[in-house]
């Protein structure tokens, strides 16, 4: 209560919660309602590890957890330093300097948020084997004939995951530091500037601290993305805690004791993220709108050695990211070009974008509701709710999956039997027989995407400002889609693509929970590394790259619009 | 509603996309269908599939599925539409007998086609195909091709051998077979050996272990036979036929049992709602013609005595298949995980 009355003499309204929350009761149940449906397979998961009778713990605690957690805690370490020091270097590059191809680079930055971590594993692997392209350069140049004559660092280890994961997760950060350098820091920054302050003091006490809350933010999706990872620290032989719950669960026969590690990972992941809120709650920036900024301060622009470092540090990240996986799966596809006519391969890659499409407006939709009440109620139960929703993200795809096909049939047979003894028909698997259940999970698993984004729009927009249409009298549902919606378009969008991107390259769940005959691509890509041979899916692979790439380009091409209105 | 701004009637439609997507139903339980649930990819048993609708005109639908299974057809319960289920490990089909998915079959052609050790003693799962876990030993490197199971612990292999994760099924299914015949404490002697003697963590698919031969990153590794047979004539990927090339198939034996061998196998679903055209199709796939077609195609070899396995198979030389029942096998894999993980074997050598 300490925190709302303080939140409260902050955004200047005197009311009370209780009475607040009562003048939006519409808004407030129905978010209620969208976080009681996104909480379910998380309750279940709990219910089903509460039932276990801890009988897999002796073992676990010995010989599992500690060397998993540790993996999971260096992982998590260094792609978190990785994705924040490559996305926060290229966006401040890209926004604050001129270097040649910099107009493209500034777009291109954002492509590797297309590629799969699951793909991007296989590829990296594929590139820095001992027979692929570098290797064989090395033993051309140098003479080598077999692996023992030299030394390659190994891509398969720990250090190695978390350059993958990073090559493909950085998109995250940059996307969102990109927008408070390009909203405030340039302003913020030529004030330090004029006031006698270093490139680098600027940059370091200045402009990182206003941007923190933003790079946090994309930080910790990126860690929610890492740790629920199963594909690719698989592919490359890194035991994390996932790894764990799926031998616990599949070699062990005990899925109570996957849930229990799959718990102890979802406490992990919102104890960061409260201690993120913690850490920052005395802070807001509140920068002054693009809008009111009239001059266009230029762009430092740089010559010589310096931009060539700049135009090179900026491609690297692209090249690693979505240059490699290009590669790779553009030579297996070029030797498998007659696919492109088959009919499954179709199938497959409509159903990717009518699912894609479904849940990206679902889940922007759910998120609104949901961030919306919580920002009208600002109770702590409120938060807890929004945020523990958002807790889906970070359990293993296939473990959330579990729990929601566990709470569906359980609804489905429970309605097919009410309608056999009542009407004498039967509905039979109504939800898990259709593709809705897909939408469904992955609405649930990628609501914390569309969250973050609302959240970080919400919080550019002043406190009280629909506030101020209903005192002119003006309905409250009236004056959020006129005042709050069109504001807020950016955030919308921006949240929608992240999840439709996701959704495109969902695999666990989708697998786990679709109807006969219901493929995606990913399921598509899936299907043939299970029996060995990733190239046969190579043409489904870069499908999934390209579909992804279509809204990625454009949001990358929206914020730059944005970005450029605004200097 | 001329208000509406553009994000509305973008909403508009997206309730229309969400719409057809509820539309699209499963495959009914119609007649002249058989709901097929696969740990099995679709394209490994599509030659055998097609072939059973030419010959009975009953429609195959296929759901891929290799994590949760189990607990898909367990929780969709009664209304289940699964009729058939298909696994690739013997583990798996002991879950599912064990989860009470599936149910007993009793029927003469079945079980005069499969051998007895290939079956579950009450009915409940049938072996269809055989694959043996065999070492692929480097042909330049490696000139004496006499080496067992327990030789794999011998540090004269030290940094030599290559092996994908420890926790995989084909592995653990090997490990739990030696559990079976050497007891548990003289198996985990042998895994930290084995341990020892790795060239490096354990990664990758069984392939992929190939490949490192040929690579000169180790000498001998553990793999599944017919993975040779795909490398070899993999046109797609020619350079598979050199992984191939670089490695010589070397049958061990457990002692004097023979070759750990691991099944393909089928079970009928507990609620199969098309119960009839079930057992049609598992009575085909234990028939000589589907044997054939599983032969030729893919490499395995034939859990049937009648048909012969490929001649490329029959090329590796003779396989002297360790005749313990699968049962057994089956019930030591708890064990087996819990080995790995203590002994670290995913760890990989000690550094």
């Amino acid at each position: 209560m300490q925190e709302t009355s303080r939140r409260d003499t902050a955004s200047g309204i005197a009311l009370p919660a209780r009475a607040r929350r009562e003048r939006h009761p519409v808004a407030f149940v129905l978010a209620l309602v969208i976080a009681a449906i996104v909480l379910v397979p998380v309750a279940v998961l709990a219910a089903i590890a509460v039932t276990g009778t801890g009988a897999d713990w002796p073992h676990l605690a010995r010989n599992v957890l500690p060397g998993s957690a540790r993996t999971t805690l260096w992982l998590l370490l260094l792609v978190a330093g990785g994705t924040a020091s490559i996305g926060v270097t290229t966006a401040w590059l890209v926004v604050a300097y001129d270097f040649p191809l910099r107009r493209i680079l500034a777009w291109a930055l954002v492509l590797p948020l297309a590629v799969p971590t699951y793909l991007a594993a296989y590829a990296f692997g594929e590139f820095f084997h001992f027979t692929g392209p570098v290797q064989s350069a090395i033993r051309a140049l140098f003479g080598f004939q077999t692996m023992r004559d030299y030394w390659f660092p190994d891509i398969r280890t720990t250090g190695g995951a978390a350059i993958v994961l990073s090559s493909v997760l950085y998109p995250y950060v940059y996307l969102t530091a990109r927008v408070v350098f390009i909203m405030q820091g340039r302003n913020i920054a030529d004030v330090a500037r004029t006031l006698g302050a270093g490139p680098a003091k600027v940059f370091f006490r200045i402009l990182l601290p206003v941007a923190r809350p933003a790079i946090l933010a994309g930080v910790a999706l990126v860690l929610m993305e890492t740790i629920n990872d199963i594909g690719a620290v698989e592919y490359l032989g890194v035991r994390t805690l996932t790894f764990s719950v799926y031998s616990t669960w599949l070699n062990r026969g005990s899925l109570e004791g996957a849930a229990q590690i799959a718990m102890l990972m979802l406490v992990l992941v919102l104890g960061l993220v409260w201690a993120e809120q913690w850490a920052r709650r005395k802070q807001r920036f509140h920068g002054a709108r693009a809008t009111q900024m009239k001059a266009k301060p230029p762009r430092v622009r740089l010559a010589g050695w310096r931009a060539a470092l700049a135009t090179l540090s900026a491609m690297l990240p692209v090249l690693a990211g979505f240059g490699i996986p290009l590669t790779v799966f553009g030579d297996y596809a070029s030797r498998r070009l007659d696919q492109i006519a088959s009919p499954a391969l179709h199938a497959a890659f409509v159903n990717s974008i009518v699912t894609a499409g479904a849940t990206a407006l679902l889940t922007v939709a759910s998120a609104l509701v949901v961030m919306n009440a919580a920002r009208l109620s600002r109770t702590a139960a409120m938060t807890v709710v929004s945020r523990l929703a958002a807790g889906g993200y970070a359990v293993p795809g296939t473990i959330l999956g579990l729990g929601l096909l566990f709470a569906l049939t359980r609804f489905d047979n429970t309605l097919d039997t009410f309608a056999r003894d009542t009407f004498g028909v039967s509905t039979g698997l109504l939800l898990t027989g259709s593709a809705g259940a897909v939408v469904l999970a992955c609405t649930i698993r990628f609501l914390a995407l569309a969250e973050g984004a609302i959240r970080s729009g919400l919080e550019k927009l002043p406190r009280n400002i629909d506030e101020a249409a209903r005192s002119l009298g003006r309905p409250p549902l009236a004056s959020a889609r006129e005042i709050l919606l069109p504001l807020l378009r950016p955030a919308l969008f921006t949240a929608a693509v992240l999840v439709f991107v996701d959704t495109v390259k969902e695999l666990s769940a989708t697998i786990l929970l679709r109807p006969f005959g219901f493929s995606t691509l990913a399921t598509h890509v899936y299907e043939n590394a299970s029996r060995g041979v990733v190239e046969d899916g190579a043409i489904a692979a870069l499908l999934i790259i390209v579909t992804a790439l279509v809204p990625v380009v454009l949001l990358s091409g929206a914020l730059m619009r944005d970005g450029d209105a605004a200097l | 509603m001329s208000r509406l701004t553009p994000s509305f009637s973008r909403m508009g439609l997206a309730a229309a996309a969400l719409a057809s997507t509820f539309a699209i139903l499963p495959a009914a339980q119609a007649d002249g269908v058989v709901n097929v649930y696969s740990y099995r990819q679709p394209d490994l048993i599509k030659p055998v599939l097609d072939a059973f609708t030419a010959e009975t005109g009953i429609a195959t639908e296929v759901l891929f599925l290799d994590k949760g299974l189990e607990e898909r057809i367990a929780a969709e319960g009664a209304n289940s539409p699964a009729d058939v289920i298909l696994t690739v490990d013997i583990a798996r089909l002991a879950a599912a007998k064990d989860k009470g998915i599936t149910q007993a079959v009793d029927d003469a052609d079945i079980n005069e086609a499969l051998p007895a050790e290939y079956r579950d003693p009450e009915g409940h799962w049938f072996g269809v195909t055989k694959r043996g876990r065999v070492i692929y030993a480097s042909k330049d490197r490696v000139a004496d091709t006499d080496i067992s199971y327990a030789d794999l612990a011998d540090p004269k292999w030290q940094g030599k051998i290559c092996v994908r994760s420890g926790q995989h099924d084909y592995n653990l299914a090997l490990f739990s077979a030696l559990i079976a015949h050497w007891g548990e404490e003289k198996t985990e002697e042998w895994m930290k050996g084995f341990k020892a003697n790795l060239a490096r963590k354990p990664d990758g698919n069984d392939r992929g272990q190939a490949k490192s031969i040929m690579a000169g990153e180790c000498d001998l590794a553990l793999g599944n036979t017919y993975y040779v047979g795909l490398m070899m004539t993999n046109e797609k990927e020619p350079e598979q036929k050199d992984w191939a090339k670089a490695i010589n198939v070397v049958f061990p034996s457990i002692d004097d049992s023979g070759t750990h061998v691991n099944i393909s196998g089928m079970a009928m679903a507990k609620n199969a709602p098309n119960r009839d055209n079930a057992l049609k199709l598992m009575e085909f796939l234990a028939s000589v013609e589907a044997q054939k077609i599983y032969a030729a195609e893919v490499f395995e070899y034939p859990a049937s005595p009648d048909v012969e396995p490929s001649d490329i198979v029959k090329s590796f030389g003779a396989l002297n298949a360790d005749t313990l029942p699968l049962a057994e096998i089956a019930a030591h894999r708890k064990a087996a995980s819990e080995m790995v993980d203590r002994v670290g074997l995913d760890d990989g050598p000690a550094s």
